[in-house]
């Protein structure tokens, strides 16, 4: 090791012999330097490294539930969509059942009303009928014993008064009639 | 090379830049330790702090320019050296290498700053503390991680090795470990330095001699020798970067040999 006053001039110094306050120097600086970049420098990049994968992992996370909840979304919204389409085809069903049923009752009702209807007019009919061959029978059980009393009442003399007085007779009905 | 110098010196020729250009004579005769590779090695400590304090302030997760400078030469010693050599232990000599990297490299550079011009690293001292530094690193995780006798065992005895070979094996081991990977780190870096700037100096001091020259042939010549020197000059931050690299991927090599369980 040499001293660095020895420089100036004279024979070439040997360039592998360190100076003392070189190395000295040099050790100073160095470990200067790394104390420096130990402290203040390695521990901040190191943080914005850790806050960076940190902030790309919350991100990919949070993207990650967000699909997720779009899924289950898209699960349920199919769901109530088929669901829904089953209880309207139900109902439409329902519908044209109970509409069947309706046409059914009105028909039966209608036949039974009708079905009534002619009913009644037979009985209106049959009583009209047998009011009528009631009333008949009396006139005619009246007429014949008028007519007998005619017949016994005129002496019964010749054919042709006869004749004539049943002529006059059926005549009198007619007219009555 | 002495003789050949003076024989021009004589003649009033050209002086070849020799080791004695590195010499450099003290700012100030009052001071007579403070050269210009002192300053600039402590203005490579005051750059690098404060580029990468400024730079790592924020520490924002979305990253400024100047943040995102730092913080990729940052990333580069941690991720590529760091912990693609050492594996999961590689945190805890990452400021170390970091700081390895960033103070060689600026000094390094520092040979082809304009006005700055000298590379620190050409003074054989530095390079010697460095590796030192770095010797002492490896040496002591490998021991701290082993005890001291099994790392030494380890050294010597390389396991799985017959027995015979140790005669040869051990001593090459032994100034592998403690005499030749700290030399070899050192004297690497400096020669690198020493002759890249060593090669600038010739041609663009030779450019400047032929340009005062008296004939014109050397003067049409000059142009040639400072386009050379301007060549070298790009040549030469490959080198300087390509230095800084090799020095700290060694010491990490060397970290990781000593972390490693087995040989």
């Amino acid at each position: 090791m040499r001293s660095i006053n020895l420089l100036a001039g004279g024979e070439p110094l040997n360039p592998l012999i360190p100076h003392t306050a070189e190395l000295i120097v040099g050790a100073i600086a160095f470990t200067l330097l790394f104390l420096v970049l130990r402290k203040a420098v390695v521990p901040k990049f190191e943080k914005a490294f850790t806050d960076r994968t940190e902030a790309i992992q919350g991100g990919l996370e949070r993207a990650e539930k967000a699909q997720e909840e779009a899924q289950r979304a898209l699960v349920q919204y199919n769901e109530q969509l088929s669901s829904a389409q089953g209880e309207a085809s139900r109902l439409r069903e329902e519908a044209r059942v109970q509409g069947a049923a309706i046409i059914e009752e009105l028909r039966t009702k209608a036949q039974e009303e009708a079905a009534r209807i002619t009913a009644a007019a037979h009985a209106s009919i049959e009583a009209e009928r047998q009011q009528a061959v009631t009333s008949l029978r009396n006139e005619v059980g009246a007429l014949a014993v008028e007519l007998a009393s005619k017949i016994v009442g005129e002496a019964l003399a010749d054919q042709a008064r006869q004749s004539r007085i049943v002529d006059r007779f059926i005549e009198d009905l007619e007219k009555s009639k | 090379m002495r003789a050949f110098v003076n024989l021009y010196a004589a003649g009033d020729g050209f002086v070849p830049p020799s080791t004695n250009d590195f010499n450099l004579p003290p700012l100030t005769e009052s001071i007579p330790w403070l050269t210009k590779p002192v300053l600039l090695v402590f203005l490579s400590v005051i750059l690098v702090s404060v580029f990468f304090i400024l730079s790592a302030r924020k520490a924002a997760v979305v990253p400024s320019k100047l943040q995102f400078a730092g913080e990729s030469i940052y990333a580069f010693v941690r991720n590529d050296l760091a912990r693609d050599v050492i594996g999961h232990e590689f945190m805890r000599f990452v400021p170390y290498l970091f700081t390895l990297f960033t103070f060689v490299l600026t000094n390094n550079i520092f040979g082809i700053v304009p006005f700055l011009q000298f590379p620190a690293m050409s003074h054989v001292a530095f390079p010697y503390v460095l590796a030192l530094f770095s010797f002492g690193v490896f040496h002591y995780v490998g021991i701290r991680k082993k005890g001291l006798g099994s790392y030494l065992k380890e050294i010597a005895f390389m396991p799985g090795v017959p027995k015979p070979v140790y005669i040869l094996l051990t001593p090459i081991e032994i100034a592998t470990f403690f005499l030749v990977r700290p030399l070899t780190l050192s004297l690497r870096l400096f020669a690198n330095m020493f002759a890249g700037h060593l090669l600038l100096l010739v041609f663009i001091m030779g450019g400047d001699y032929m340009l005062h020259d008296s004939h014109l042939i050397m003067k049409l010549f000059s142009p040639f020798s400072f386009a050379f020197g301007i060549a070298l000059t790009f040549f030469e931050f490959m080198v300087q970067c390509l230095q800084a690299y090799i020095f700290t991927l060694l010491t990490a090599l060397y970290i990781a040999g000593a972390l490693a369980d087995e040989h």
